[in-house]
């Protein structure tokens, strides 16, 4: 059952950033534990998706010794349904500047870079222009931190950080095994912290109005707000911040068109929800409280009656063949077999039980890819077939 | 290999925009975008030069380049024609979009015309999934793209002539 939680909007990311100078040097002045601290009491976990405490991610990287560390701001916003990210970097870039720096103050780096989207080339002028406005002041007040754009070259899976830190590197990004992980082994082989630009415009709230303010937002291991790109069958397309913990039934009350069948949380490498199991699914991230939980990087994507689920996982497949970087064999095989095993239960060259077959296939990718990539195949693949088999054969 | 010979102003070209990033061989993806930037496109001869300037191998220049959608091998149209295809798209009806633009064009995806007007490609969500159908033509993004709108599109790159009112 449903323990309701009423759709609640909430306005701080898109707030105003006009007093990051003060919250930039007011956050400088405290001893790194006490940012630490605050980082973890306040209980935000990263919003690209995987949800990693980010106090604990800091913490880490602080505690690890070497002369060059890196911050990274990972604005590789590629999941199918999200453009969060996007907005926040165009709308108030100070907020995640700022916190790249009092991140550098807390785990002693110098450097900072942005990872930026190769699609999102048209957001460069005016964020460099950002940059060294915010530079400027950081030589005011003898901060000595720089912030340097890297753009990324149409590959979905550098957004996994270690294949991110591989094609800053001037290489194919592949990702790594871990461990070792960023915080002590990143770029360069240095100790990185990377988050999502999200994250990073969280910890300016944080930073700002204290951890309290966030934490009182949102459920129990879901703490604070989040932004959802909302987008597919629904009559308000866009971004809109949510305090977490929310019920999917409420969600589509309040964003569907009134005849939602199914939505996709997560994008690409997320669940399908069908109509039934609305009531019963809140986002948030992994806890008991609110029975199944489902954590996400913010894409919602209605579907309504009028779509077939087939097209729908079809295109996901079309996509992950497309971008599974070829490395490791149970994602590169699984995809291409998954993609022509759908097609032909669909044409009737298989009969209907082959579908349990590759439902097995996508399970043992799960336990076998390499990364988030190939395992995360598995959850819209098995959430579509399971809830909507009968698209899938006939 | 057969194919093109550069001109000694190209080699010049690629090996200034190599010491620009002080040849070095971790400079590599920056290398390639300001060289596709000044050159269009990244055939196999200009991979051997780049990989010779910052001292690497040519298989590790061309596994780059393949890697990665954003470089390519062939040379692309005047206005290049981007399909989006990021499943807020497809299931809005980006696939007939494309079939439209593929009759008009009549090239398919990966070609360009032959008077080098038009190239058409399909790129995975430029995170407008609010204007969904997206249709890129160079820099600008067009929303809510249907078939019937297609032939308006490229009449205006035809023309020469672009209207302010039509962008998203």
């Amino acid at each position: 059952m449903t323990t309701s939680y009423q759709l609640k909007r909430v306005d701080f990311i898109f707030k105003n950033e006009n007093d990051w100078e003060d919250v930039l040097s007011k956050s400088i002045s405290k001893p790194p534990q006490e940012l630490i601290n605050e980082l973890i009491s306040s209980e935000l976990k990263g919003r690209g998706g995987a949800g990693f405490p980010t106090g604990l991610k800091w913490k880490l990287s602080s505690e690890a010794v070497d002369d060059t560390k890196y911050v990274i701001c990972n604005a590789d916003e590629g999941e199918p349904g999200t453009f969060k990210d996007r907005e926040i970097l165009s709308r108030v870039p100070f907020k995640v500047l700022t916190a790249m720096a009092v991140c550098g103050h807390v785990i002693g780096s110098k450097e900072g870079y942005i990872y930026l989207r190769g699609e999102y080339f048209f957001l460069q002028p005016e964020l460099n222009k950002a940059i060294s406005e915010f530079e400027y002041y950081c030589k005011e007040i003898n901060l000595d931190f720089k912030i340097r754009i890297f753009m990324g070259s149409g590959a979905y899976i550098c957004g996994e950080e270690t294949a991110l830190f591989e094609s800053m590197e001037g290489k194919r990004g592949e990702p790594r095994n871990k461990p070792p992980y960023p915080s002590s082994y990143g770029y360069m082989g240095k100790p990185t912290v990377i988050n999502n630009v999200e994250t990073l415009a969280h910890t300016f709230t944080i930073f700002k109005y204290g951890a309290k303010r966030f934490y009182d937002l949102g459920v129990q291991y879901s703490r604070g707000s989040k932004l959802f790109s909302v987008s597919g069958d629904t009559p308000k397309p866009g971004i809109y911040e949510l305090e977490l913990g929310m019920s999917l039934a409420d969600f589509v009350d309040e964003f569907g068109d009134g005849d939602t069948k199914a939505v996709q949380v997560g994008g690409a490498s997320g669940f399908l929800v069908p109509r039934k199991r609305f009531n019963e699914t809140a986002i948030g991230f992994q806890g008991k409280l609110t029975g199944i939980s489902l954590p996400t990087g913010g894409s919602m994507m209605l579907f309504n009656s009028s779509r077939s689920m087939f097209n729908v996982i079809d295109n996901y497949l079309e996509f992950f063949r497309e971008e599974s970087c070829g490395q490791c064999t149970p994602c590169r095989v699984g995809c291409q077999q998954l993609l022509s095993g759908i097609k032909a239960v669909k044409r009737g060259e298989k009969n209907a039980q082959y579908l349990d077959k590759l439902m097995r296939l996508a399970e043992t990718m799960q336990y076998t890819a390499k990364c988030g990539l190939g395992q995360s195949v598995a959850n819209s693949f098995s959430s579509i077939v399971e809830n909507f088999r009968e698209e899938m054969i006939y | 290999m057969p194919g093109i010979k550069l001109s000694e102003k190209t080699i010049g070209i690629i090996q200034q925009v190599c010491s620009d990033f002080r040849n070095e061989g971790s400079e590599l993806i920056n290398v390639l975008h300001q060289t596709q930037g000044k050159l269009g496109y990244l055939p196999a001869e200009v991979q051997e030069v780049i990989a010779k300037e910052l001292n690497i191998s040519v298989a590790k220049v061309y596994g780059v380049v393949t890697f990665y959608s954003f470089f390519t091998m062939i040379p692309m149209g005047e206005h290049p024609i981007s399909i989006c295809m990021g499943t807020a798209c497809y299931v809005r009806g980006s696939e007939q979009v494309l079939a439209e633009f593929k009759r008009q064009l009549s090239i398919e995806v990966g070609q360009s015309t032959p008077d080098n007007k038009f190239s058409l490609n399909c790129l995975r969500c430029v995170g407008a999934c609010g204007l969904a159908p997206v249709v890129m033509v160079g820099d600008r993004v067009y929303g809510r793209v249907s078939p019937q709108m297609v032939k308006n599109i490229i009449s205006e790159y035809k023309e020469g002539c672009v209207s302010e009112a039509k962008s998203a």
